[in-house]
């Protein structure tokens, strides 16, 4: 009952996910940006795993790739691997508490900038210049925020 | 912890390790399609259209900020223009009121001037088209004729001063007697010491000679000549040349000059032709040139009368040239 009144968080969370990531930034900026979708979809994952699971992050990493521009499967593969791992340690990461949680999820960032680096390499696609190394740790600074806005709006008006 | 998780999801990791392989053989597929192989891109071009609206959602909050920036920018930069525009019309106002009250001193003054001072500036541009000097006739071909309002008698300028007179017209050209033609006389008078004196022409086109000057008159070298006004065929204060070196001449009752014109004859395409004046046989007297012809004539008559030696014993130096010359 509940779940399907805040159904709509779920889609909205993911397509403002993929706006952020495409909205144009400052040069900067640009390279510090946060993989919003993987943080959103992280959090669906340890939240929601009935909901959202491999399928749901190859799909929206499709979606990306074709919205971002980058190479057809790149970050279907790097979000397929996300998920997998979340899925893995679900159990364990939801009894973490939020800096632990936002530790493993920056770790985790940074495992997917290296996988972005194996795929670039694989395929001779330039690679990303350094500053964008320091992405991940925005997105695990954005971490507990972010989970705490996305429990508020998930959660609201049950009790 | 360790327990329970292992046993129970064992059946679960294996099926989840063979999802995993089997959508990351599929991502490295696609991207080996799209980074390969190029029947991908028309499918991949459709997609992107699909995905089109997504672009234009993301685009929107900064394109809002950009025209929210630009409009800003817009009305201060509207402010400030306004500030100097009003500061320059204030400038400009100002300004626009020294002006007014200058050309209300200037209409002031010229009322005080005589008003038939003002309407010999009144010129008419006239081209020569052809020019005939011999030692017997010095005469200029114009351009401009009765047809285009010229008379005979109007006096001829250019920029350095009197060049002579018009004494026919045609209905498209006019004939100039120039000043240095020898039936020529234009009376003048000494700039620095106002003595009147008669200038006539010497068949040669860079010189006047000054003849009949008295022993006692006030006359140097390098004098400026001016005409005096006196006959009523010039206006006076043209320049007409200056004096050279004095001499007695073959009586020793008098002396005589050459004297440099003042007007480049034997130079330029184009002459002036005086509109405003009216000589005072021309006829017509209109309240303004009857005015001036009295004011010109009353010192006329006076100066002949007191103490002007040389144009009351010479005659025919007052009788208008173009006269003699018909």
């Amino acid at each position: 009952m509940s779940r399907l009144r805040n159904g709509w968080v779920l889609p909205a969370s993911l397509v403002l996910a993929l706006l952020l990531g495409l909205v144009p930034l400052p040069g900067v900026l640009q390279a510090l940006r946060p993989y919003w979708l993987a943080l959103v979809l992280a959090y669906w994952l340890l939240e929601a795993p009935h909901r959202v699971g491999l399928g749901t992050a190859f799909l929206l990493g499709l979606l990306a790739d074709l919205a971002f521009g980058s190479l057809l499967g790149e970050q279907s593969l790097r979000l397929v691997v996300l998920a997998f791992i979340l899925e893995r340690f679900r159990a364990r990461l939801r009894f973490f508490p939020v800096s632990q949680q936002a530790l493993t999820i920056g770790v985790l960032l940074l495992n997917d900038r290296v996988i972005t680096a194996g795929i670039h390499l694989a395929m001779g696609v330039p690679q990303l210049p350094w500053p964008y190394w320091a992405a991940p740790v925005v997105g695990m600074l954005l971490w507990p925020p972010l989970h705490l806005l996305l429990d508020v709006l998930r959660l609201r008006r049950r009790g | 912890m360790p327990h329970a998780g292992p046993s129970a999801s064992r059946p679960g990791d294996i099926a989840g390790v063979l999802r995993l392989l089997a959508f990351l053989v599929l991502g490295v597929a696609l991207m080996l399609l799209d980074h390969r192989g190029g029947w991908l891109r028309s499918t991949r071009v459709h997609a992107e259209a699909a995905v089109q609206p997504l672009w234009w959602l993301a685009g929107l909050p900064s394109r809002a900020g950009e025209s929210l920036r630009e409009n800003a920018v817009t009305r201060t930069q509207l402010a400030s223009d306004n500030a100097r525009l009003r500061q320059a019309l204030l400038l400009t106002e100002a300004r626009n009121a020294r002006l007014r009250t200058a050309a209300a001193e200037n209409a002031r003054l010229r009322g005080l001037l005589d008003s038939a001072e003002r309407g010999r500036l009144d010129v008419q541009l006239a081209g020569v088209i052809d020019i005939d000097l011999d030692p017997t006739r010095q005469r200029l071909l114009l351009d401009a004729g009765s047809g285009s309002g010229v008379r005979a008698g109007q006096p001829v300028i250019d920029a350095g001063g009197l060049m002579g007179q018009v004494i026919a017209t045609t209905p498209t050209t006019a004939t100039v007697l120039l000043l240095t033609d020898p039936d020529h006389a234009v009376p003048v008078m000494v700039a620095r010491s106002g003595v009147r004196l008669v200038v006539y022409g010497t068949g040669r086109s860079d010189a006047l000679r000054l003849a009949d000057v008295p022993l006692s008159a006030d006359v140097r070298e390098g004098d400026e000549l001016l005409t005096s006004g006196l006959g009523d065929r010039f206006p006076p204060g043209f320049a007409v040349g200056k004096v050279g070196a004095l001499r007695a001449d073959d009586t020793r009752a008098f002396l005589e000059a050459d004297v440099a014109p003042a007007a480049q004859l034997d130079r330029g395409r184009d002459v002036l032709l005086l509109r405003g004046y009216k000589p005072a046989e021309a006829g017509a007297p209109a309240a303004a040139a009857s005015t001036s012809a009295a004011s010109t004539a009353a010192p006329a008559a006076s100066a002949a009368s007191a103490s002007a030696p040389p144009p009351a014993s010479k005659p025919t130096a007052s009788v208008p040239p173009a006269e003699r010359a018909r």
